[in-house]
């Protein structure tokens, strides 16, 4: 569903993503790992859209279509999801508010009715149970005040109700304690089907023992140093990112 | 970098449409026979006329004020200014079915519904097109109660008494230079009246439509709310397109006695000019309101979203003890507007409070001023002010401007003032639109969040219309 091929993207002057190649099935589940600073979340926006990033070359073509020419709310609408590293606060407007207007835009986009409030309520409720929370968060303002852990939960929340294709979730498990981590990870767990495909960020093995990935990539220096499968990412956790960038750098120079 | 939040393209005004209707027109120019010209039309009592050309020539002494710091405009020439404009078929109207039948679909056309069978449920409206009232529904529903809602010149003929008691009680003729000039030749307006213990069970409701082109609109408004009395009323504006600026300088005055509450809440829409700094409605208007009686409130609420220029403070006079006053502003400015608005609280009574939230947009080019004074008499013990300033600026060509006036006279009382300014951002934006809201709906959807605590000050329909307003303002504030 996904060819990310040759990709490069600069912010600025500086050119972070040096040629990513990636492809993503239906029904899989990536891993993305690698040090601070390598490029997870640049890679993460770019897919999304994020318009201080510019692409220089490559092709990302998602679903048969050329992603990269499509604006963001036109990505989002055709079923690819971000959560967030740092979600946003919008002071002012209600979750639930916001919740029913990003239901609605997806689903005016597929040419479907906008769903009306009652019926909302009596779907939010179910989509609350996959991330363990009560209707009080309803009523505060989007991310507002949130501690970090809400503000992860809430992105979950986001990916259950708005069911995307593809969603990306970028350090979803940061600054997160054991039980929230434990919460997010089941929900994740509860969205995997064999119709999406995740691409999870991560910095950490740990969240990996939760949420079990069929491969792992590991980025350095904004490109794909190394593939493999969840076992890569114990043999990460023993010997470091040193090592990856070691091997990789010992293969460019061989290739030199 | 700001690349997003930067491009301004052109926002249509969706009301500049003309009516092509035939009116009465009074030449261009303003004199003392002009003044009696507009008396006569209106078969004034002698008083009134005495009390006009009073303030007529009051206002031939001032002169046109250039000294505000943040607004800048060429000198009104108000010889080229026709002071009258009345649809040719308005003559003092029986019922709706007198009305034009293209006066009503001009109104239909604004969403503004004057049949009685098809009106909201629970808003009585007059509508004022260029000087002259069209059209007040409900009124024989309302009469039932005692209230009194019609238009002003109908209240000079039927109510002669009460008008002649609260007439300027508020806004003196001689108050400011485009206060005297509205009393020299105001044309019409709305008069209310609730008598004592009444709860007005309708939301009144007034529509302001400037068609004629060079007529200036000068309407008066006078609301007074008896002992123990409630009412809320709106007011709701609009003008067609033209290239040069038209002059709106209004009075609203509300007076409320012992134990009453009014609540008045405004959604400005004028023309504001084109992208080019064009044309447009100059917004100059006095709106104060005396809470005369003891544990009286008086609550301001306004939307201004149009205009080219804005300047307006709704003020409360607390001169009762434990008088409430309350002013809640949305000021949005996009392309070359520039509005300068806020409040003035005059603490007279003791124990009396004030709250003040404005929350001011500025988009494209505008200039957003907002300027507010808190005085406290020394005989106002114990009185308290809470004021709130927040602005949001959209793009970087625009500008925020907070004036607070703090001046307290006794020892007993205290004023608390907080302000903010942020910036619509990118990542705001940006988050919004990963989840399937595009560009305007998003910035929408961030203003109006920034807005909320005034838009809840507002009756339920109107929210729902200020909220659309200002998506439209903002329209291609962003590109
Ligand atoms: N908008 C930006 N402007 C300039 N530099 C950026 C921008 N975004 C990311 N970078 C730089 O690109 C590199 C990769 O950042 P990022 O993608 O956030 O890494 P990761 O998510 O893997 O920690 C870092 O050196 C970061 O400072
Ligand atoms: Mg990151």
């Amino acid at each position: 569903m996904l060819e990310i091929r040759d990709l490069r993207a600069t912010a600025g002057d500086i050119e972070i993503l040096k040629g990513i190649n990636l492809t993503v099935n239906r029904g899989e589940v990536h891993a993305l790992m690698g040090p601070n600073g390598s490029g997870k979340s640049t890679l993460a926006q770019v897919l999304a859209g994020h318009p201080s990033y510019q692409v220089t070359s490559g092709s990302v073509i998602y679903e048969g279509q050329d992603l990269l020419d499509m604006e963001p709310e036109e990505r989002a609408q055709a079923g690819v999801f971000l959560a967030f590293q740092y979600p946003v606060e919008i002071p002012g407007v209600s979750n639930a508010y916001f919740l029913r207007a990003a239901y609605n835009e997806i689903r005016k986009s597929k040419g479907l009715e906008e769903i009306d409030s009652m019926d909302f309520i009596d779907l939010l409720e179910e989509k609350l149970k996959v991330v363990e929370w009560g209707p009080e968060i309803m009523s505060r303002a989007v991310n507002s005040g949130f501690s970090g852990g809400e503000k992860k939960r809430n992105e979950i929340l986001q990916l259950a109700l708005l069911e995307p294709k593809l969603a990306i979730l970028d350090e979803t498990d940061s600054g997160l304690d054991i039980d929230a981590l434990r919460i997010v990870a089941a929900g994740v767990n509860k969205l995997r089907s064999p119709d999406r495909a995740f691409v999870v960020v991560t910095h950490y093995q740990r969240l990996l023992n939760y949420i079990v990935p069929d491969f792992v990539h590991v980025l350095s220096n904004g490109r794909i140093a190394m593939s493999g499968g969840k076992d890569l990412a114990h043999e990460l956790e023993a010997k470091g990112y040193e090592w990856v960038e070691a091997a990789s750098a010992a293969a460019a120079g061989a290739g030199a | 970098m700001s690349s997003q939040v930067e491009t301004l393209v052109n926002k249509e005004y969706k009301h500049g449409w003309v009516t092509d209707i035939e009116s009465d027109v009074a030449p261009p120019g303003l004199s003392e026979d002009i003044v009696r010209l507009i008396s006569a039309k209106k078969r004034e009592p002698a008083w009134l006329l005495a009390w006009r050309l009073k303030a007529y020539r009051g206002w031939l002494k001032m002169l046109e004020p250039h000294s505000w710091p943040n607004i800048r405009y060429t000198p009104v020439d108000y010889q080229s200014i026709s002071y009258y404009s009345a649809p040719r078929t308005a003559k003092p109207l029986g019922s709706l079915d007198d009305v034009d039948p293209k006066l009503l679909e001009t109104y239909k056309k604004l969403g503004i519904p004057l049949s009685e069978q098809k009106i909201l449920a629970g808003v009585a409206v007059d509508a004022i097109f260029d000087s002259v009232s069209v059209g007040t529904t409900y009124k024989a529903k309302l009469a039932e109660q005692g209230i009194i809602f019609c238009s002003f010149g109908e209240a000079v003929q039927e109510h002669p008494e009460l008008v002649r008691k609260y007439l300027g009680s508020v806004v003196p003729a001689s108050d400011n230079f485009f206060a005297a000039l509205n009393a020299a030749v105001f044309s019409d307006g709305s008069f209310v009246y609730v008598p004592k213990g009444v709860r007005c069970p309708l939301e009144l409701s007034t529509y302001f439509r400037i068609n004629s082109a060079s007529t200036g609109q000068f309407e008066r408004t006078l609301i007074v709310a008896d002992e123990g009395a409630y009412v809320s009323y709106l007011e709701g504006c609009t003008a067609p397109k033209r290239d040069e600026n038209q002059l709106h300088a209004a009075v609203v005055e509300l007076v409320a006695l012992e134990g009453a509450t009014i609540k008045y809440s405004t959604v400005q829409n004028w023309y504001a000019g084109d992208e080019q700094g064009k044309g447009g409605i100059y917004n100059f208007v006095t709106k104060r309101g005396k809470c005369a009686g003891n544990r009286s409130k008086i609550s301001w609420t306004q939307v201004e979203t149009g205009s080219a220029i804005t300047w307006k403070y709704p003020s409360v006079i607390l001169q009762g003890d434990d008088t409430v006053g309350e002013f809640y502003s949305v000021a949005v400015v996009n392309g070359h507007q520039q509005a300068d608005t806020g409040t003035k609280m005059i603490h007279m009574g003791r124990n009396s409070r004030s709250t003040i939230v404005s929350k001011g947009i500025s988009a494209g080019q505008g200039q957003n001023s907002y300027r507010g004074l808190v005085k406290v008499l020394p005989k106002a013990a114990g009185s308290r002010n809470y004021t709130q300033c927040d602005s949001m600026l959209i793009g970087n060509r625009c500008g925020a401007h907070t004036f607070p006036y703090i001046d307290v006279q006794n020892s007993t009382s205290s004023t608390e003032h907080e302000a903010s300014t942020s910036k619509i951002g990118e990542d705001q934006i940006f988050y919004l639109k990963q989840r399937g809201l595009n560009t305007e709906n998003a910035i929408s959807m961030i203003v109006n969040g920034f807005c909320k605590e005034v838009f809840q000050e507002l009756p339920m329909e109107f929210a729902v219309e200020a909220q659309k307003l200002l998506g439209i303002s903002l329209e291609g504030s962003v590109g």
